[in-house]
């Protein structure tokens, strides 16, 4: 931390380090970001009796799930992947009257409710997005911020604290096969898929066995000429129900019974081996890691397509032609178009990277992916992929740091007793099995052992009793 | 309240309540004039009707759009053989929920544990428990010294069920008194024996403002047991001498729900 900036010549407003006016916000909270997890900070700040700017670069709620923002990833098609108990915030339910799997459209109203209720809006600044954000001293900060698209001028506010909720499903993460440069064909990222229009009647190959890479080739298989479907790996593939009842909620009431993993890993193999079957008959290959040991992958309909000859399952992509994808195994395609649907990158270029202790590969290093051990007043909201929704998460992420803040000031000793499990806790990885891909899945976790943890942070954090 | 807040719901995630018809009555006021609605939950063997006799009509003249619900099971929900007070809490968190802004959940006799239930996964902005029923033995020998015949019954599963005497004053006439007892239905009863042994209820969650309100001559729950839930949210009950346990269907009903809204109206709620 530097030592305080100083004020201009007046003496009356405060100055960043490198001279500009800066207008002093008091005990006030940023909020960066009012996607689902940025809501659900500006909503549990402000029941902590916090005062709240939260700074959003598009002109609506709902983030990533707001098909309106040019950042936002979803697709016509695009529904949960984990039922509503396990999908939804902990204080709001969504109604009775909707489906187990919402699709995208339902979850932003369901956002949009949200911030209608609990009236979060006159406390977000729309089209505003952040440029910078510096430590000022004192552990506060300075957060700079223009109108979206940069015209406009610069200003300058400084806040006891600041929650990054910025989203990390909007950088896309795109491979550099050989050949890939002077290919003919179009190529597009996952994120860029939107609607069945853009296959119709085309080959399509689409290339990446995660979630996305699925749902997309489901579609494809119903719409497109031909869809082959490039995988570098077995995956296992949950289907949405079993037994009727949503595949997420059997297996917490599985959870409930507390077995050690290794037991309900050969559960878990039994049930899909007895529901799904023996993969390699697909032409899919055989799963290399165990279930529970990455992201599930939870589709119903993949297997179907390929029973149906919609999906062709290919091996990895080798390298590019200029008109053609040469497979690992030799094979060559000729898809019109390929859709890479190969995951997003976190970015948070308004921070410098060191505050979020960074490590070499430059992923930050935090406690529950939540709190940097060196920045007692910053915290970064939703930067979890959890297997069940991330608001629940994100919604107790809030709260801590809201209690944290209020804490701190109230009962320091107690304080610092989270302050220790944070420098200590910064390697945790809140995950029940190593991950196969460790590097690019870092910030995967199991909800419950990550639950579990924040639990033991938040009753250090309880209220002092009056 | 005990302990700390739960955020590992296993059972919730596993079980969610199924999904039932609600039945919910509204009364609202003529403009917005940006007052909270107010949740109105019913107790055991009641329903949304009870507050629509008089107390929506009464919260929406003074600005507050007043809503009742019916938990599964009361009024003219769906059934809910088997139902706890963990699915009643949900039926009343899914209405709360679905209104447009923040609500106040008013919960009446064993409505209010329910609230109490229900506070612990919807932020209310207030909660007001009237003549709370919040369970244990107290309220049981009450019961059984005053109405030994419609109480024994409910110890073996059948219906609890609550004289006259025990609901109203002498004040109220006794053709509406009669009338209104027998509109009476039951909760389940899983729930009648929640009311003996129950998880005590986890804290509120956005710490709201909690009042308590009930009369001394109630002949349900004991003048002790009011005070007892009143010092357990951190104030004096409200009281209103001379009232039976359902003050919003006894003679006097306005003074209550006036002294309810003046509380809304004055407290740092608005």
């Amino acid at each position: 931390m530097s030592t305080d900036p100083g004020y201009d010549a007046n003496g009356t407003l405060p100055l960043t380090r490198d001279g500009r006016a800066v207008s002093d916000r008091g005990g006030t909270v940023c909020v960066i970001g009012a996607g689902a997890s940025g809501l659900a900070a500006v909503k549990n700040l402000l029941e902590h009796g916090f005062g709240v700017d939260c700074y959003e670069r598009e002109t609506g709620v709902g983030g990533a799930w707001n098909w309106r923002h040019d950042r936002s990833p979803v697709s016509a098609g695009t529904h949960l992947i984990s039922s509503k108990p396990m999908s939804q915030y902990p204080d709001f339910p969504m109604p009775d009257a909707w489906p187990d799997y919402p699709a995208h459209g339902l979850v932003l109203s369901y956002l949009e409710r949200y911030a209608e209720h609990f009236e979060l809006k006159p406390h977000v600044w729309f089209g505003t997005e952040v440029v910078r954000v510096e430590p000022a001293g004192g552990d506060r900060w300075d957060v700079t911020t223009r109108s979206t698209g940069g015209c406009g001028s610069q200003r300058t506010s400084r806040y006891a604290a600041v929650v990054v909720a910025n989203g990390h499903n909007w950088a896309p993460r795109m491979p550099a096969y050989e050949g890939q440069e002077s290919y003919r064909g179009e190529i597009i990222h996952g994120s860029a898929y939107k609607e069945p229009n853009q296959v119709r009647g085309r080959k399509v190959l689409v290339v990446g066995g995660g979630n996305t890479g699925c749902d997309i080739a489901v579609e494809a298989a119903t719409h497109a000429a031909r869809c082959w479907h490039s995988t570098r790996r077995g995956y296992w593939y949950a289907p949405k129900y079993l037994m009727g009842r949503p595949t997420d909620q059997v297996n917490a009431g599985v959870l409930r019974w507390r077995l050690p993993l290794w037991l309900r890993q050969r559960l878990m193999h039994r049930v899909l081996r007895l529901v799904v079957g023996d993969l390699t008959r697909f032409g899919l290959p055989r799963p290399d890691h165990g279930v529970f040991q990455s992201h599930p992958i939870v589709n119903g309909q993949l297997l179907h397509h390929v029973g149906h000859g919609g999906i062709r399952p290919v091996p990895e992509v080798a390298r590019f032609t200029r008109h053609s994808v040469i497979l690992t195994d030799g094979r060559e395609l000729d898809p019109d178009l390929v859709v890479m649907a190969t995951g997003y990158e976190p970015r948070f270029e308004f921070l410098d990277p060191g505050l979020l202790d960074r490590d070499a590969d430059g992923r930050p290093r935090l406690y529950l992916h939540t709190f940097p051990a060196a920045q007692p007043t910053l915290a970064v909201a939703g930067l979890v992929q959890p297997d069940s929704g991330v608001l629940p998460l994100a919604h107790w992420q809030s709260v801590a740091f809201a209690r944290w803040l209020r804490l701190r000031e109230a009962a320091p000793q107690r304080a610092a007793r989270f302050r220790e499990r944070v420098s200590g806790g910064a390697r945790g990885r809140w995950k029940d099995a190593t991950p196969t891909d460790s590097p690019r899945h870092w910030f995967e976790v199991s909800h419950d052992v990550y639950l579990r943890e924040l639990q033991r942070a938040l009753d250090d954090l309880k209220a002092v009793p009056a | 309240m005990s302990g700390g807040t739960r955020i590992i719901r296993s059972r919730e995630w596993a079980r969610p309540p199924a999904p039932v018809r609600r039945e919910v009555r509204r009364a609202l006021p003529a403009g917005d004039e940006g007052k909270p609605p107010l949740l109105f939950v019913p107790g055991f063997g009641s329903g949304a009707g009870a507050f629509a006799e008089h107390w929506l009509d009464h919260a929406a003249g003074r600005g507050f759009p007043a809503y009742a619900v019916s938990p599964r099971g009361h009024g003219l929900s769906a059934p809910g053989p088997g139902a706890t007070l963990r699915e009643y809490a949900h039926d009343v968190v899914q209405e709360a929920a679905a209104l447009p802004r923040r609500a106040v959940l008013v919960g009446h006799g064993a409505g209010a544990l329910v609230v109490a239930y229900g506070l612990a996964r919807y932020p209310a902005r207030a909660a007001v428990l009237v003549s709370p029923v919040l369970g244990g033995f107290g309220p049981l020998r009450a019961a059984l010294a005053r109405n030994p015949f419609g109480t024994v019954p409910a110890l073996f599963g059948g219906p609890l069920r609550l004289s006259r005497r025990q609901l109203f004053s002498r004040e109220l006439p006794e053709h509406l008194a009669d009338e209104y007892a027998d509109r009476r239905g039951r909760a389940s009863a899983r729930a009648q024996w929640q009311l003996l042994r129950h998880r005590p209820p986890e804290p509120a969650v956005g710490d709201p403002p909690v009042l308590v309100a009930g009369s001394p001559d109630d002949r349900v729950v004991p003048a002790k047991a009011l005070t007892e839930a009143a010092r357990r949210y951190g104030g004096a009950p409200l009281l209103f001498p001379g009232m039976g346990h359902e003050l919003m269907l006894d003679a006097r009903w306005r003074e209550p729900i006036d002294a309810i809204l003046d509380w809304l109206d004055k407290g740092s709620v608005l």
